[in-house]
């Protein structure tokens, strides 16, 4: 089988790799490339666990082509912290105890962190419909909730 | 007073509410969960699957999958030599690969290896199967029937009357006293038949392992699992292993509830492997994890209760009959048992039938059973309740369950919760908000028992003095911060002085799956021990350095003291400056406890929940919802209210949306989270929790289990929650919006 | 003697008897001298049974002692999730 050479930018890194043609950005992430924070919940884009940035927009890795990403600009929760500091929202969600199991964390932080650049002061009904795409099954989102409001007013009051 | 049963204290580390210490890992993907591991030269196994309900095989033709560049093995049944003698091995046998039948649509038939995903997709799709469709049923009541179409002959106890299909296994009774004397004592009698769905547990973390296996029998898995011992023992019964050769590590869950307690695919991952020679990878779907493992049961219930005027309880009677999918087994004897539990009653009867269908073998799911035996009946009494014009909290004050009481399921019980949680509920302010048109505000009650098990926890004194825990439950939601939490405790020294491991199963001896909301008690209660064995060998230590007796020393704020002016005056050793001699005082410090720890304490919940149901599309909205739960005590005050969060989310989603749906053909028409629809963010609204603490007798700190009670009450409170709303009462769960359209316009 | 309450369907294996005497002081004589009294309850007791002790649930210990004036009753083995 022939396969696709794709150059990409991963975490501010310029990556390559060879792809099959049937193989999904999650696929090449976690197979190919060790970056396995992202998670494979569904492979249907239903639970939101493989949440990456590409572009600026959100995107279920499990649904686009790993061929797709040739020239793009991908952020994945690897990316989210800079070297040993946290981001703010991944301090946050470690004090308010907003994980239990942690497997969908990463998307909902990825999530998360880009509502926060489109919008500072998100509602609390803003971030429930903004997450709806990301299911947690351990936590009734409450804190999750907590500790996304609670970020956004803290980044509001250090500006 | 034997020093494990509780005793007062101050806690200093107990009930305060530290980071995490697995929480950098899980907010930074490092951690490593199932599917997150590879080895060098590793293969990617896949599972063919029967899409018929009930079939026979006649013959599986491997040859063109076989053939295949990259295909490294090809297994069916007849790989697996080993035949177990043990009738529960040998259906988890059966049920990981099928042998004659296929019992169910996902029922595994073969299994492949390859080099590639792609590769390995493409063998599945070159596996001829020959099969010969049978006739199936998938609904409890069909199923019961004599004449239904029979899952396995021969399974029947001898506890079953005559009458029933063969698909009826078992058969239990709970109770006392005479229902039918009470209800004639009853100002009002209301009987009513209701049903639930079987839902699945919902773990985000689809079933992953890595297996090797060689031809000397010597293998290792990597899984996430509820239990790698579990998975251990299993696999080597399944496969005619030695376990001692079987080294099993959990990897980080990514949640279980009860769904990670079974093996359902890790026999075929180590027969893959032994049989290509490589280690073999083994995920499933989320298609496969619908079809192929177990949802809890579906339930048809019948419950008749009696109620005077001043809300007394009289008579009380339930019938219920779960399915419990493919095999025998099953939990109605739960729902038997849990249903009445929170109630003080002279004349309560229960029987509970366990029913095989052409389904998925049923699993455990958070207190298995009692949901759907706590949800008909705390309809009914609030039906009763709502027709004798009734409070439904002081109804259930006048009838609750308390020390002394003796329960529905037969013992007595010791300190019990359930008055604290209703009298928490009572002065809520929730209980007196306002309503708005179309909501309604539901309460209930539930109970769980809570476990105990095999436990062994190892503790090392470090030679600077910081200590090292290994316990052997997976951590599926907080576990480690818990018993580091307890260790520091015991030993009086910070919490960042204790690292807590999940050692694999040739590390540690053998732990109890985490279950039964068994952790923080069970594996607590060793932790504390291994932690006072660790300090009686550092009072010797210290004793052998002073030269006193060691009893002449006390232990306190991690340090050795002398125990009074008597013993001589000496400044105190703390635990650093004992290790750092340890080589010089005997060898290096370690404390252990290995123990059945039996006797948990029950718990016991109150819910209260407010709903807006639309009377144009039928929609149900979650408005308000406080959970009340007694704790015991709660180690870790925020992981405890993850729980109760947790279970009042999961059974909101068991009350509004979620069901298996099989179509005529017994096919699943629902295996995916579009049309599985669990609770999405934008469906709740923030889930209060009111922890309550009346210590367990049988715990050091008190500490009792609260994972899994949170999930009994919400069923019944959003129902009568809804019906209240509705002014109509609802009887069959899910509460979706054509079910409550119908419902409202049949009113 | 120490009484043991049976659950209904394992009372109507035992002559319909809810509660059966058994010379017994710990767990493991009340499990043998249920059977060695009873054997029709020997297929349950094989499959399992949990066993409450004045309130508190025992599921192996052998050697949990039981005095005549305990409460002890027989439960379906337990599961949890």
């Amino acid at each position: 089988m022939s396969r696709i050479h794709v150059t990409t930018t991963i975490n501010n890194d310029e990556t390559d790799y060879l792809c099959e043609t049937d193989e999904t950005l999650l696929d090449v992430l976690r197979d190919h490339l060790d970056l396995t924070g992202s998670k494979e919940g569904c492979g249907s884009g239903d639970c939101g666990a493989c949440t990456v940035v590409v572009d600026g927009r959100l995107v279920c890795s499990c649904l686009m082509l790993a061929a797709e990403a040739e020239g793009r600009t991908i952020e994945t929760i690897e990316g989210m912290a800079g070297g040993d500091a946290l981001h703010p929202l991944q301090q946050k969600f470690l004090e308010h105890a907003a994980l239990q199991c942690g497997i969908c964390t990463p998307g909902i932080l990825v999530a998360a962190k880009n509502l926060l650049e489109r919008n500072p002061n998100p509602s609390e009904e803003e971030v429930r419909y903004w997450l709806a795409g990301n299911l947690c099954r351990c936590t009734g989102y409450d804190k999750i909730i907590r500790a996304v409001m609670d970020t956004a007013a803290n980044t509001r009051g250090a500006a | 007073m034997p020093k494990d049963e509780y005793q007062s204290r101050d806690f200093k580390v107990v009930g305060t509410r530290p980071i995490r210490p697995d929480g950098i890992d899980k907010v930074t993907g490092k951690a490593r969960y199932g599917a997150d591991i590879t080895a060098p030269g590793m293969l990617w196994g896949a599972i063919l699957r029967s899409p018929h309900a009930h079939a026979r095989i006649r013959g599986i033709d491997t040859s063109k999958a076989r053939a295949i560049k990259g295909v490294k093995a090809v297994i069916t049944r007849d790989d697996f030599t080993y035949q177990p003698e043990d009738s529960d091995m040998a259906d988890i046998l059966d049920n990981c690969m099928a042998g004659e039948t296929a019992r169910y649509d996902g029922h595994a038939v073969a299994a492949v290896a390859a080099t590639s995903k792609s590769i390995a997709r493409a063998a599945l799709a070159a596996i001829e199967v020959d099969y010969e469709v049978l006739p199936h049923v998938t609904d409890v009541d069909e199923a019961m029937k004599p004449g239904a179409p029979v899952i396995e002959s021969g399974r029947q106890q001898e506890n079953v009357p005559k009458g029933y299909s063969e698909n009826v296994t078992g058969r239990s009774q709970y109770g006392h006293g005479d229902p039918e004397e009470g209800f004639k004592q009853a100002d009002l009698v209301i009987k009513r038949s209701f049903k639930t769905a079987a839902t699945h547990q919902g773990y985000i973390e689809p079933h992953a392992c890595l297996a090797t296996l060689g031809s000397d029998g010597q293998g290792d898995l990597w899984v996430c699992t509820q239990g790698h011992y579990m998975v251990r023992n299993v696999c080597a019964g399944v496969l005619g292993l030695d376990a001692g050769q079987l080294r099993v590590t959990a990897s980080e869950i990514g949640g279980g509830f009860g769904g990670k307690t079974h093996v359902w695919m890790e026999p075929t991952a180590l027969m893959l492997a032994r049989k290509s020679g490589k280690p073999v990878k083994l995920m499933m779907s989320r298609d496969e994890v619908f079809r192929a493992t177990g949802p809890t049961a579906s339930s048809s219930v019948d419950v008749k209760i009696g109620m005077t005027k001043d809300g007394k309880i009289t008579g009380a009677a339930a019938t219920y009959r779960l399915q419990a999918g493919a095999y025998p087994g099953g939990i109605a004897f739960l729902s038997a048992m849990c249903g009445f539990a929170p109630y003080d009653l002279e004349n309560v009867r229960t029987e509970g039938f366990e029913v095989m269908t052409n389904r998925p073998k049923a699993a455990a799911y958070r207190a298995p059973g009692a949901p759907m035996g706590a949800y008909p009946v705390e309809s009914v009494i609030d039906e009763l309740c709502q027709k004798l014009d009734l409070d439904p909290l002081d109804a259930r004050l006048k009838n609750a369950a308390r020390e002394g009481t003796k329960s529905s399921y037969g013992p007595t019980y010791p300190a019990i919760g359930l008055e604290a949680t209703l009298k928490a509920a009572q002065s809520h302010p929730h209980w007196t908000a306002p309503l708005g048109p179309n909501q309604g505000r539901g309460v209930a009650c539930g109970f769980w028992f809570n476990f105990g098990g095999d436990t062994c926890v190892s503790l090392m004194v470090n030679p600077d003095g910081t200590v090292s825990l290994s316990e052997g439950n997976p951590d599926i939601g907080g576990s480690r911060a818990s018993m580091s939490m307890m260790a520091a405790e015991e030993l009086g020294v910070p919490l960042d002085q204790v690292r807590t491991i999940i050692a694999d199963t040739a590390s540690l001896g053998q732990n109890e799956v985490t279950d039964g909301s068994r952790v923080t008690f069970a594996v607590g209660l060793a932790t504390i021990k291994a932690a006072r064995h660790a300090v009686e060998i550092m009072k010797e230590r210290a004793a052998m350095t002073w030269g006193i007796d060691p009893e002449a020393v006390d232990w306190r704020d991690g340090a050795a003291h002398p125990a009074g002016p008597n013993a001589g005056k000496f400044p105190p050793m703390t635990i650093k400056e004992i290790a750092a001699i340890a080589s010089n005082t005997g060898g290096p410090i370690a404390g252990h406890h290995e123990v059945n720890a039996e006797g948990a304490g029950v718990s016991f919940a109150t819910h209260m929940v407010d709903t807006e149901v639309d009377p144009e599309t039928g929609a149900v909205k979650v408005l308000r919802y406080t959970v009340f739960q007694d704790a015991g005590k709660a180690v870790h005050p925020d992981y405890v209210e993850g729980q109760f969060q947790g279970g009042a989310a999961q059974g909101i989603g068991w009350a509004i949306n979620e069901e298996y749906i099989y179509g005529d053909d017994g096919r699943l028409q629902n295996a995916g989270f579009l049309d599985y629809r669990i609770p999405v963010a934008s469906d709740l609204p923030m889930i209060e929790p009111v922890i309550l603490e009346i210590p367990n007798p049988g715990h050091p700190y008190g500490v009792r289990g609260v994972g899994e009670t949170s999930i009994v009450p919400p069923l019944a409170a959003i129902a009568n929650s809804v019906s209240r709303a509705a002014g109509v009462r609802l009887t069959s769960l899910p509460m979706s919006p054509p079910k409550v359209l119908a419902a409202l316009k049949a009113e | 003697m120490v009484a043991v309450r049976l659950w209904g369907s394992l009372a109507e294996l035992a002559d319909g008897q809810q509660t059966v005497e058994i010379e017994a002081a710990n767990l493991r004589q009340l499990l043998d001298g249920l059977v060695r009294a009873y054997p029709a309850l020997k297929p349950q007791l094989e499959r399992g049974v949990s066993v409450s002790i004045d309130g508190k649930i025992y599921n192996d210990t052998w050697a949990t002692p039981i005095s005549e004036e305990s409460e002890v009753v027989l439960l379906n083995r337990l599961v949890g999730g």
